[in-house]
């Protein structure tokens, strides 16, 4: 069965997605990709006329609280343990761009 | 299996001295140990669970009210942020994750006395309907070690049948409740969505996702759900719990007047013949206890697959897109650049499962394929839904099986991710739709347990508990 997705349309699909994959993963990808995009487009068919989309199923809208400040309980200490490098409390970031 | 009493019974013994909290804790630990083999728990949270007994022993001894769970051990999935152990959600890029909150629903439960003694194997980001994607290990059925547990809640369905801990909980977004309670004999309660909070649980698909309880009983279920639920101010997404909570759910006497719908779509050559014939006892039996039972279609069941492998990727590329080693999760440590350091970050801590819906998902969401696709996909959710809302005129409840087979080998699907995603058939509905499902057990077919699915309205939970502990109760 031929592939529905071509190896540039991976490679451009993991760009996207911020992902580097092996020589492997790209066949790999490519076939289990291809296959089940195959599988959702049966939907093609279907005959939806001018039907809302369902993006939800509560039917709740805009849901406010009351402009109030509330202590949710976090803590700085908790939140920043699992930052793997800080100076203090900042979070320190590896450069934007590289030399080069 | 049934080593423990109803959670009722046991919160009776704790509060009136009969048995401790920390003899709960033993006897959690006895079956923990014993049964490590089945690979059920990521952690398990000993020195923890034994300095909260000791609280609640002393507490108890002054006389306090402890809580509608006093005492009474219970296992979460690891993808439930609690502040004992590390978080993983069964991923590497979670790995060390320590949570700096804590789940609503973990809370709640903790506030009415009952003690977490360990997180649950789950497939990686709740990802997969066996464990196999699980990032760490692979839970085997407590019947049959050659075989899968189910999942994503594997771990929490095991952990439940082995004894080790007389309710653990779980999340579904296509039916990671349902699928692991089938093939591990247990019973599993997906609400309504909204109905519990998923503050603090890690999201995978926003618009489908639910926890819920794995019990040995209806009656705990429901006591569970009645704990968790109900609006918290964290979830913007929450529905009101019923009026009357979910507790005293022995009202019916018969099924008299009773219309149940038996899901023809379900009952096809897809399904295993052995299951099928013990559902239709199943059927009979409801038949018998007074109900009417109509076959019911529905058009559009068909396409429910597909819709969900495109809006569930979708938005798992969506929620998966905040980790980027940066302020929590894995992070590689010889990036060069900033963009080197995501690529490098993400690349090693997703695995397979979890790379494939990211890249799906943006392929579905991508300009140029976003309307043939998602936008498809939606529509024909709402076609979906209107359909479970018609046959919901004539019928009180639709019913059939949970998967279309009983519980399968270890490595028999994992090479196919299509034939993996193929067992959610019958369970991702009632996730595209929001209505209220729940795996009971049935019995047994060649030594292999099977469930036995009942659907009900969005917001009859309450309803869904009644007929359930009916049939729990007469159908012995």
């Amino acid at each position: 069965m031929a592939n529905t997705l071509s190896r540039d349309e991976i490679l451009k699909l993991a760009k996207l997605s911020k992902l580097i994959l092996s020589e492997k993963e790209i066949d790999e990808m490519q076939k289990e990709l291809s296959s089940i995009i195959e599988f959702v487009s049966k939907l093609s068919d279907a005959d939806v006329g001018d039907l809302e989309v369902s993006d939800q199923v509560t039917g709740l809208k805009t849901v406010l609280r009351d402009d109030k400040s509330i202590n949710y309980g976090y803590n700085l200490d908790g939140l920043m343990s699992n930052v793997p490098k800080r100076e203090g409390d900042y979070i320190k970031v590896p450069k934007m761009l590289s030399e080069s | 299996m049934h080593n423990w009493p109803s959670i009722d019974v046991l919160v009776k013994q704790v509060k009136t001295a009969k048995v401790t909290a920390k003899d709960l804790v033993d006897k959690a630990f006895e079956f923990i140990e014993k049964n490590r083999h089945y690979n059920v728990l990521i952690s398990e949270l000993k020195d923890e669970a034994y300095k909260r007994a000791a609280e609640i022993d002393d507490r108890i001894k002054k006389g306090e009210d402890v809580g509608r769970l006093a005492g009474v051990p219970f296992i979460a999935k690891d993808n439930f942020l609690t502040l004992d152990g590390f978080t993983t959600a069964g991923s590497n890029m979670l790995r060390n994750f320590k949570a700096p909150y804590q789940s609503t629903a973990v809370t709640k439960l903790l506030s009415e006395g009952a003690i977490l003694v360990g997180k649950a194997n789950l497939d990686a980001f709740a990802h997969g309907a066996s464990t196999e994607n699980s990032d760490f290990m692979v839970t085997k059925n407590p019947f049959d070690e050659s075989r899968v547990a189910g999942g994503s809640s594997g771990g929490s369905a095991a952990a439940v049948a082995l004894d080790m801990a007389p309710f653990a909980l779980g999340s579904d977004t296509g039916g990671s409740i349902r699928t692991p309670a089938s093939f591990c004999n247990v019973v599993g309660l997906k609400p309504s969505y909204g109905l519990i909070s998923r503050s603090g649980v890690v999201a995978m698909a926003s618009s489908l996702d639910v926890i819920g309880p794995l019990t040995k009983s209806v009656d705990d279920a429901a006591l569970v759900l009645d704990v968790m639920s109900g609006p918290d101010g964290l979830d913007s997404t929450m529905i009101e719990k019923d009026a009357e909570g979910y507790r005293n759910i022995d009202s019916l006497k018969s099924l008299d007047g009773i219309r149940i719908g038996v899901v023809k779509d379900f009952m096809n050559e897809g399904l295993d013949e052995k299951v099928k014939s013990r559902i239709q006892d199943v059927i009979a039996s409801l038949k018998r206890f007074g109900a009417e039972i109509v076959d019911v279609s529905i058009p559009s069941i068909e396409l429910s697959l597909p819709v969900y492998y495109i809006v569930c990727p979708a938005e798992v590329s969506s929620n998966l897109s905040r980790y980027d080693g940066i302020r929590y999760g894995h992070h590689n440590d010889k990036a060069v650049d900033l963009e080197d350091f995501y690529l490098k970050s993400r690349s090693e801590g997703f695995g397979a499962e979890a790379k494939r819906r990211i890249m799906i998902g943006t392929y579905v969401l991508s300009s140029g394929y976003y309307d043939a696709y998602y936008k498809k996909a939606q529509q024909v959710r709402t076609k979906l839904i209107n359909e479970f809302n018609r046959s919901f005129e004539s019928v009180d409840f639709l019913v059939g099986p949970v998967t279309p087979g009983l519980p399968f080998k270890i490595g028999e699907k994992s090479d196919d991710p299509l034939q993996m995603y193929l067992s959610d058939v019958m369970t991702v509905a009632a996730n595209l739709t929001g209505i209220p499902a729940i795996s009971l057990p049935v019995g047994m077919v060649n030594d292999l347990p099977v469930g036995f699915q009942i659907m009900a309205p969005f917001k009859s939970d309450r309803k869904l508990l009644e007929l359930s502990k009916y049939i729990e109760s007469n159908m012995k």
